[in-house]
C-alpha cells in the first residue's frame, strides 16, 4: 500500500475544520520558521524556526515539533469525510512553508496520492527553483501581495518585494490556481492607492481571478508578550468594516472579484 | 449574495400575536379542566374505565372556557391566558399542591397561581387520593426499584410516573381528510363487526363507544368556537376582522367535523387535533410529526387553483407556529428542572423520503423553515430529515435559519433512523415514513405507541456504586461487588460496573413497566387512540397495546464521564500505577481535595453528623463547626487535599479523553455505550413490545448532576454530567470534525430510541453563502459516519453572559437546551452555565 515517508519536517500546529484558508473545510499544517518578520504577524512563534517556549495562561507550552510525513497524514486524513463533502484539503500554512521545501513537497505529494486538494499559504519570498519543484503537487497557491513599494516593504516586513513580484507572475503563468492577498494594516498599506496598486499588479497576472483583503486583527498580541517580544503595532485599531468596504470597491474597479476575508 | 429559496415577507399579524403571548409576564395556573374532570369522575363511579375518560373528556370540552385572542387566524386555546396551563389531577397532584406556595419563585419554569384558584384545587384533589396514575404506579413497583428511583436517584421514571405519556404522533393527515365523522363511522363499522358471544366483546364495545364519545365532545367543541366567533364578529367594528371571524366561524363550523376543503381548513383542523390531544391528557412531545408531507396536497390545490397566494399560506403558516407556543405545562420542581423552558416539545419534521424512498421535499418543507424564521420561538420544535438525497438549497435553507441562534432545526439522518428502526420490527415503508417525537426519538407516526423518554438513567451512579459496593446513603442498594482496594486488574473493575449497572437497568425496567400498567388501567386515552393504528381494528387503546407498534424507550447519559473515569482508572491505577485505588478513591469521596459549598456543604454536614451519632458519637455544637469546616475546605480525610487536587490534575492533563478523534478511546466509548444500550434492548414491555435505549438526556444532565458526587473522570461533585453523547464540556480540543468523528465511533444505530450531539459554534462559522455550504458539509459528513442527530448553538459566549447579566434585555433570546430550544432568561442559573460551558467552535 502506502509507502511511508520519512522525510522531516518542523510543525507548530495542525488545525482541523479551517474555513477560510483555501475551498471548503480544510486542515492546516502550520511551519515553523519564516524568511520574513512582518510587524503585524498573528503567528509570532512560527518565525523563528528553532524551537520555543511560548507562555501561554500563564503556562508554559512549547512551540515546535519535529514529524515525519508518515507521522502527521494520519491526522490529516482523519477529516477526508469533510473534505469530500465539502471540496476541502489542505493548506499548508506558517511560518513560510518555502522555507521547508524538501518537507513540503514531500507532504504535498504525498496529499495528492490521497486524492486531496492542496493549497498553499505562502508570499513566494524564495527562489524560483524552490517553488517551481513544489507547483506539480499543488492545485491553489494563495500569494500574499503586502505592498507595491519595496522599500515600505522591507521597512514592515524585514524583506524587499522584488523577488516576490516575479515569483507572482511566474506563478501565474505556471498554471496553478492562484489567489492573491492582501493582509490591510493601518499605517502601512491601508490608503486607496496602495490598495490600488496591489489591486493592479494582481489583475496584471494572467488567469488570476480573484483578490482576497484581510483585515488587520490583534489576536496575536498576547503571544508576543508570551514570547518575551515587543509588540510594535500595539495602539493601531483594526480597520472598520466601512473602511474594508471602501478599500474593497477600490480594488475591484481594477477587473477582479474582490472578497473581504479568506 | 446569498441566494436562500423562500424568502417570504412576514405578515404584520405575525409580531402582534407574539407580543401578545407574551404581554401576559408569568404563565398562569388555570383550575377549569381539573375542576370539570373531579365534577364528571364523580358521577361516572360505576361506569368502566373508557367510558369514565371519555365522559369526563366530554364534560371538560362542553364546559371549560373558550377563547378567541386578538388577530388570531387559527384559533382554540386551552387556557384564556395566553401560555398558562390546566391541571391534570387524574395523574398525580400532591407534588403540585406542596408547591403551591414556591412555584412562583422556584428556579425553573415559574407559574402563578391565585389564592383562590389554590382553594378550588385543594377541594377538588381531595377526591384524588389514591385515585392517580402515580399512586397505582407506586403501588406496582417493587420496593427496591421505588427506593433506586425515589431515593437514591440512579435513574428516574418521574416523567411519567407523575404525568401522562405523550410523545406520540397521530394519524393528523387522516383527520384532515375525513373529519372526525369518518372516524366516527369507522368505529361504528367496527362495532358492527363485533359478536357479542365473543370474550372480549364487552371491553372492545366499551373502547369503542368511548371513541365515538370522545370524537363527538371534539366536534361540538369546534362548534363552541363557530358560536363565539360569529358573535364576536357581530359585536367587531373594524371590517376587516369581522370578517376574519366569519372566516373562522365557518371554518370551525366545518373542521375536524368533515374533512377540509382547503388549506385553511386544514389548519385550523390540524390546530383542534394538536390542542385537543393535550387537554385529553397532559403528556408532552405531542409531535405534528410530517406536517410538510400531510399539509401539501391542501396547500397545492389552492395554490393551483388560485385560492391562496404563498404568502397567505405563509402567515397561516406562522399562525400556528404562534399557537404552538400558547400551550404550557407545568411540572413538579425536579422534573422542571430536567425539561426546563417550559418545553412541551412539540416536534414538527421537514424534509426526508417519502415512502417510496424518493426525496419528500416539497414548498411547505421550505416555508416550516421559513415561519421558524419568522417565528423565533422555542415551539414547535423543529427538525429536518437529511438523506443523500436532500436537496443542498433545503439544507441552506436550514442552516440560515440555524445562523440566527434559535438552535432549529434539529438535523436527523434517513440513513441510520430508517435501518435502526427497522431493526426493531417497522416496516421497510413504515421506516422512510418516520418522524421525530419530542426531542429525539424516531417513530412511524399515527402506527406507534413508543413511550420514548420512558425514564432517564444517570450511567454515572452505578459508577459510584461500583466503589461504595453497592451502598448509597448507608443502604444497600446494589449488588455487592469486589472491593476496589482488592481489585488487582481494570478489567475486575469494568466487570463490577457492568454488574452495577445490569443490576440497576432490571430495577429500572420494573419501574417503568409498572408506570405503563399504571396507565392502562387508570388512564387510557381513547381519543389519542382513535388516531393512531390498529386501536380502533383491535378494538383496544394505545396503553393496552393498541398500536402496531409499541415500544419503551429510556435514555441513559454519561457516556463521556464514564468513558473518560474508566480510562483514568485504567492509566493511572492499574497501568503506570502512579496513584494507588486507596487514593483515587479518597480522592472522589473528598471531591478531589476542593471541598463542597452551600447547600451541598449543608447537607453533607448533616449526614455526617447523622453518621457519626449513629456510631455512639456526641455530637456537639464544635463537632459540627469542624465538619463543616472540613467538609468545606475539602480536608475531609486524614490526607492533605493538596495531593488529592493533583490527582485531578493528573487526570485532567495527562488521561486521554473522549471527543479529540483518538480511535482507541473512542472505541472504548463505544463499548461504555454498549453496557447500557445492549442491556436494554433485552427486557418486554406489557403492551407487547421492547425495550430500545435513547442516548440523551433533555437537560437532566444538570439536576441529576447535581445529585451525584465526584466521578473518576475529574469532574467535581454535584456538577453537571455530560449532555448527550457528546464530549464532557470543554474537554475536546481538535475542533467540530474531531468531536463529530469521536461520536460516529459510538454504535448510534442501537440507540434506536435516539441519540444527541450538540455543537455550539460561532456566528463568524456560518458567514455567508460558503460559510453556510461549508456547514452544510459538515452535516453531511457527520451523517455520512452514521451520525444520527446532530444540533446547533449559534451564539457567542459574550452575549450568553450578557443575558444572564440583563435579562431584562434578552426577553426572547431561545437557545437550544437538549433536544428543544427554550427561552435562555427562563432557565435556571445553573442550565444556563453548563450551556455558555459548552466548547464554543470559534475562528
Amino acid at each position: 500500500m502506502q509507502q511511508t515517508s520519512t522525510c522531516k519536517g518542523r510543525i507548530f500546529n495542525i488545525q482541523r475544520y479551517s474555513i477560510h484558508d483555501g475551498p471548503g473545510i480544510r486542515t492546516i499544517v502550520f511551519f515553523k520558521g519564516c524568511f520574513m518578520r512582518c510587524a503585524w504577524c498573528c503567528n509570532p512563534e512560527s518565525q523563528e524556526y528553532k524551537i520555543q517556549t511560548l507562555i501561554e495562561n500563564g503556562k508554559p507550552k512549547i512551540v515546535g515539533k519535529d514529524v515525519t510525513v508518515s507521522e502527521i497524514m494520519p491526522e490529516i486524513l482523519a477529516d477526508l469525510p469533510y473534505f469530500r463533502r465539502s471540496g476541502g484539503g489542505v493548506t499548508l500554512s506558517g511560518g513560510e512553508v518555502l522555507a521547508q521545501p524538501d518537507f513540503a513537497r514531500e507532504l504535498l505529494k504525498e496529499c495528492k496520492l490521497n486524492g486531496l486538494h492542496t493549497a498553499i499559504e505562502s508570499t513566494a519570498n524564495a527562489p524560483w527553483e524552490v517553488i517551481e519543484k513544489i507547483l506539480p503537487y499543488l492545485d491553489l497557491y494563495l500569494l500574499d501581495i503586502k505592498h507595491m513599494n519595496s522599500q515600505k516593504h522591507k521597512q514592515f516586513t524585514t524583506a524587499p518585494n522584488e523577488q516576490i513580484l516575479s515569483n507572482a507572475k511566474k506563478i501565474a503563468s505556471w498554471g496553478v490556481e492562484l489567489i492573491i492577498r492582501t493582509p490591510v494594516i493601518p499605517t502601512f498599506n491601508d490608503t486607496p492607492d496602495e490598495i490600488r496598486e496591489i489591486a493592479k499588479f494582481a489583475s496584471s497576472l494572467s488567469g488570476v481571478k480573484e483578490h482576497h483583503l484581510l483585515p488587520y486583527h490583534r489576536l496575536g498580541q498576547d503571544k508576543y508578550k508570551g514570547l518575551s517580544r515587543n509588540y510594535t503595532l500595539s495602539g493601531i485599531e483594526p480597520p472598520t468594516d466601512e473602511k474594508m468596504e471602501r478599500l474593497k470597491s477600490v480594488a475591484k474597479e481594477c477587473g477582479l472579484q474582490v472578497q473581504i476575508g479568506g | 449574495m446569498e441566494n436562500i429559496k423562500f424568502v417570504i415577507e412576514k405578515s404584520a399579524r405575525i409580531d402582534k400575536l407574539i407580543d401578545g403571548l407574551y404581554s401576559a409576564g408569568m404563565p398562569e395556573i388555570e383550575p377549569h379542566r381539573a375542576l370539570l374532570i373531579t365534577e364528571s369522575y364523580k358521577q361516572t363511579e360505576s361506569l368502566p374505565i373508557y367510558n369514565r375518560r371519555s365522559a369526563a373528556f366530554s364534560h371538560i370540552l362542553k364546559n371549560i372556557p373558550i377563547v378567541i385572542r386578538p388577530n388570531e387566524l387559527v384559533v382554540g386555546s386551552a387556557t384564556i391566558k395566553p401560555r398558562a396551563c390546566q391541571v391534570f389531577p387524574e395523574f398525580s397532584f400532591e407534588w403540585l399542591e406542596s408547591e403551591f406556595e414556591t412555584i412562583s419563585t422556584r428556579s425553573a419554569d415559574q407559574f402563578y397561581i391565585s389564592d383562590e384558584n389554590k382553594k378550588a384545587l385543594s377541594q377538588a384533589f381531595k377526591y384524588w387520593k389514591g385515585r392517580t396514575t402515580s399512586d397505582l404506579a407506586k403501588e406496582n413497583m417493587t420496593k427496591e426499584a421505588y427506593e433506586a428511583f425515589v431515593t437514591h436517584a440512579v435513574y428516574t421514571p418521574g416523567n411519567y410516573f407523575y404525568n401522562g405519556i405523550g410523545h406520540i404522533s397521530v394519524n393528523y393527515g387522516k383527520v384532515l381528510k375525513i373529519g372526525y365523522k369518518g372516524i366516527i363511522e369507522e368505529t361504528k363499522n367496527a362495532i358492527s363487526k363485533l359478536e357479542a358471544y365473543e370474550p372480549d366483546y364487552i371491553k372492545r364495545k366499551h373502547f369503542l363507544d368511548s371513541v365515538i364519545e370522545s370524537c363527538e365532545a371534539v366536534i361540538l367543541y369546534a362548534k363552541r368556537y363557530a358560536t363565539l366567533a360569529k358573535e364576536m364578529a357581530e359585536k367587531e367594528s373594524d371590517s376587516t376582522r369581522r370578517n376574519e371571524l366569519l372566516q373562522i366561524a365557518k371554518n370551525c363550523e366545518r373542521v375536524p367535523e368533515n374533512g377540509a376543503t382547503s388549506f385553511y381548513e386544514a389548519c385550523q383542523a390540524f390546530w383542534f387535533i394538536q390542542l385537543l390531544l393535550q387537554v385529553e391528557s397532559n403528556g408532552h412531545s405531542i409531535s405534528p410529526g410530517r406536517f410538510d408531507q400531510y399539509m401539501y396536497p391542501y396547500y397545492k390545490k389552492d395554490l393551483e387553483s388560485g385560492k391562496i397566494t404563498r404568502e397567505q399560506a405563509q402567515e397561516l403558516i406562522d399562525c400556528i407556529w404562534v399557537k404552538l407556543n400558547d400551550i404550557n405545562k407545568v411540572r413538579d420542581a425536579l422534573s422542571a428542572d430536567g425539561f426546563a423552558g417550559y418545553g412541551v416539545f412539540q416536534n414538527l419534521i421537514v424534509g426526508g423520503q417519502n415512502v417510496h424512498g424518493l426525496d419528500a421535499t416539497n414548498d411547505l418543507s421550505f416555508m416550516c423553515l421559513e415561519a421558524a424564521m419568522h417565528v423565533p420561538l422555542p415551539q414547535p420544535s423543529l427538525s429536518i430529515r437529511v438523506w443523500n438525497g436532500s436537496p443542498d438549497d433545503l439544507l441552506i435553507k436550514a442552516s440560515a435559519l440555524t445562523r440566527l441562534g434559535t438552535g432549529l432545526p434539529a438535523y436527523y439522518n434517513d440513513e441510520i433512523i430508517i435501518p435502526s428502526i427497522m431493526s426493531r420490527g417497522v416496516t421497510l415503508e413504515d421506516a422512510r415514513d418516520y418522524a421525530i417525537i419530542g426531542c429525539v426519538e424516531p417513530q412511524k407516526g399515527g402506527k406507534t405507541d413508543g413511550w420514548h423518554d420512558a425514564a432517564f438513567y444517570n450511567m454515572c451512579r452505578p459508577m459510584e456504586l461500583v466503589f461504595s459496593r453497592g451502598v448509597s446513603k448507608g443502604v444497600q442498594i446494589g449488588p455487592v461487588t469486589k472491593n476496589v482496594l482488592d481489585m488487582t486488574s481494570f478489567e475486575e473493575f469494568y466487570s463490577a460496573y457492568k454488574t452495577q449497572q445490569s443490576y440497576f437497568i432490571k430495577l429500572m425496567v420494573n419501574s417503568i413497566n409498572a408506570v405503563d400498567l399504571a396507565h392502562a388501567e387508570r388512564c387510557p386515552l381513547p381519543f389519542e387512540s382513535c388516531m393512531v393504528e390498529d386501536c380502533i381494528g383491535r378494538g383496544k387503546p394505545l396503553q393496552e397495546g393498541g398500536a402496531v407498534y409499541n415500544f419503551s424507550g429510556p435514555q441513559g447519559f454519561g457516556i463521556a464521564n464514564n468513558t473518560d473515569g474508566l480510562l483514568a482508572i485504567k492509566k493511572l491505577v492499574f497501568d503506570d500505577k502512579t496513584v494507588s485505588m486507596r487514593e483515587f478513591k479518597e480522592a472522589i469521596d473528598s471531591n478531589f481535595g476542593y471541598g463542597y459549598s452551600g447547600d451541598n456543604a449543608v447537607k453533607l454536614t448533616t449526614e455526617i453528623a447523622i453518621e457519626l451519632a449513629k456510631n455512639g458519637v456526641d455530637v456537639t455544637s464544635e463537632i459540627i463547626k469542624t465538619v463543616y469546616k472540613n467538609v468545606v475546605s475539602g480536608e475531609l480525610g486524614s490526607k492533605n487535599s493538596a495531593r488529592l487536587r493533583e490527582i485531578k490534575d493528573l487526570i485532567d492533563e495527562t488521561c486521554p479523553k473522549y471527543g479529540n478523534d483518538i480511535y482507541d478511546v473512542d472505541m472504548f466509548a463505544r463499548d461504555v455505550a454498549n453496557t447500557y444500550t445492549k442491556e436494554v434492548e433485552k427486557y418486554k414491555n406489557p403492551r407487547g413490545g421492547v425495550f430500545q435505549a435513547g442516548l440523551y438526556p433533555v437537560s437532566a444532565n444538570v439536576p441529576l448532576g447535581s445529585q451525584t458526587g465526584a466521578t473518576p473522570d475529574g469532574r467535581l461533585a454535584f456538577t453537571p454530567i455530560a449532555d448527550g453523547i457528546g464530549p464532557a464540556s470543554g474537554r475536546d480540543k481538535k475542533g467540530p470534525t474531531a468531536t463529530a468523528n469521536s461520536v460516529a465511533k459510538l454504535e448510534q444505530g442501537v440507540a434506536s430510541n435516539g441519540t444527541l450531539l450538540n455543537q455550539k459554534f460561532h456566528p463568524s462559522a456560518l458567514k455567508g453563502m460558503s460559510g453556510l455550504s461549508k456547514f452544510v458539509a459538515l452535516i453531511r459528513s457527520y451523517f455520512d459516519q452514521k451520525g444520527m442527530h446532530v444540533q446547533f448553538n449559534v451564539v457567542t459566549k459574550e452575549t450568553l453572559i450578557d443575558a444572564q447579566n440583563n435579562p431584562e434585555n434578552y426577553k426572547t433570546l431561545v437557545v437550544r437546551v437538549a433536544g428543544y430550544s427554550a427561552l435562555f432568561t427562563t432557565l435556571s442559573r445553573s442550565l444556563q452555565d453548563d450551556i455558555i460551558a459548552r466548547t464554543e467552535q470559534g475562528f
